[in-house]
């Protein structure tokens, strides 16, 4: 145990910022508190399983009563990447903005440029739209094309002891508790869902997917 | 008027055909808006916890900037530095968890950071079977990297850092679209 914990506290040197919150919430200086913080992403089979869901979540840790006012960026992309091909280079993307009110989804479509910079892809013939699910509203959902679109604020799905956590990088506590204590609790986040047949993004195989959030 | 009668529907056929045409390029309902110009990247990421945990201070921004195909060049070494510096599991040359990899091949797979999702089934992080086939909102994602992390060949050593023991949302996920609960 002495052992473990000098190895932890030259751990705790070695990666200075090691206490930045979680999944990737407030992962990085530039992002932290800002309208495009990615805090989580999810890719999993629907309910249909012929079609895979995308979930990005954005400005995490808000309050409820923060919750009210939080809004989506009219100057920000959120932009589902997909390699189909293995290089981890992007094939196709999934690109959702949000004009007046509602969030506007393009593709899944080849971009016309790939890596860190992005135009929106208006020329795909796939897609659609979904009014912003307002605080306190049921969630408005809206399908064309075979795909299903959402936006708006949602619990946190994410779970984690990240005082605990903090706590042993710390140095003031030597392991987790038992139970543990989720950090995340009673917190919202902004969520873009977009659920696309499966025979649009590849088929069958395995893909590589990430997500990216990018301001003009 | 016959003149003025004609030009009138001449402009009307016109404008319906410039409509018509315009549908058929374009999702929908977008004509006045403006989606123009180029969009730059602020944030990304792949799988949970990655450029949290992994990436050092000075470097977390460049990482969210860095597209995952020129990742692992820059990253994989400082990854493994971490990892070998923050887990006693991986303390010792010929260390492995319990997927079988070494430091390096544990950060070879982490530092490009994207999810690997199957289209061909289950869609999971880890359910003690699949491995890195997807991210389902129920996975307890955290006590699997930690596992992966501290756990060691066995998933055994160091039991009070491997498991967080926050095994569950504090919401019910819905089983339908959009799956995420209500907020609070």
């Amino acid at each position: 145990m002495k052992n473990l914990k000098k190895v932890l506290g030259i751990g705790v040197v070695a990666i200075a910022s090691f206490f930045i919150l979680a999944a990737d919430h407030i992962d990085a200086p530039a992002v932290t508190g800002g309208d495009s913080d990615i805090t989580d992403f999810y890719a999993f089979q629907g309910e249909n399983t012929n079609n895979l869901v995308f979930v990005a979540n954005l400005q995490g840790l808000l309050s409820p009563s923060a919750t009210a006012s939080a809004v989506f960026d009219e100057n920000v992309l959120i932009e589902f990447n997909i390699d189909n091909t293995g290089d981890n280079v992007e094939d196709l993307v999934i690109q959702a903005i949000p004009r007046d009110g509602k969030m506007y989804f393009f593709g899944p479509v080849a971009p016309s440029q790939v890596g860190i910079t992005s135009v929106i892809e208006t020329s795909a013939t796939v897609g659609g739209y979904v009014d912003i699910t307002s605080y306190g509203s049921s969630a408005n959902v809206a399908t064309n094309g075979g795909m299903t679109f959402f936006a708006g604020p949602r619990d946190d799905p994410f779970f984690f002891d990240f005082a605990q956590y903090s706590a042993i990088l710390d140095g003031t506590a030597t392991g987790f508790n038992s139970p543990g204590s989720d950090t995340f609790q009673g917190t919202n986040v902004l969520s873009i869902v977009v659920e696309v047949p499966k025979s649009m993004i590849g088929g069958s195989g395995t893909i590589n997917t990430w997500v990216e959030s990018k301001r003009k | 008027m016959k003149t003025i009668k004609i030009l009138t529907v001449a402009f009307t056929v016109s404008l319906l055909a410039f409509n018509c045409s315009n549908d058929d390029d374009t999702i929908m309902d977008e004509n006045q808006l403006d989606f123009s110009g180029t969009y730059s990247q602020e944030d990304q990421m792949g799988r949970p916890a990655v450029n949290t945990v992994f990436v050092n201070a000075a470097s977390k921004d460049m990482f969210n900037v860095t597209a995952p195909s020129n990742q692992n060049a820059t990253y994989q070494s400082m990854f493994q530095t971490n990892l070998e510096a923050l887990s006693p599991a991986f303390a010792n040359p010929g260390d492995m968890n319990a997927l079988g990899q070494t430091s390096a091949d544990f950060t070879g797979l982490l530092a490009t950071d994207v999810l690997n999702v199957s289209l061909d089934g289950t869609t999971t992080f880890y359910d003690g079977t699949n491995v890195l086939t997807g991210r389902a909102l129920a996975d307890d994602v955290i006590t699997v990297e930690l596992l992966l992390i501290f756990g060691g060949e066995d998933f055994m050593e160091n039991p009070t850092l491997s498991n967080d023991n926050v095994d569950e949302n504090d919401k019910a996920f819905l089983s339908s679209f959009p799956y995420l609960a209500s907020p609070w």
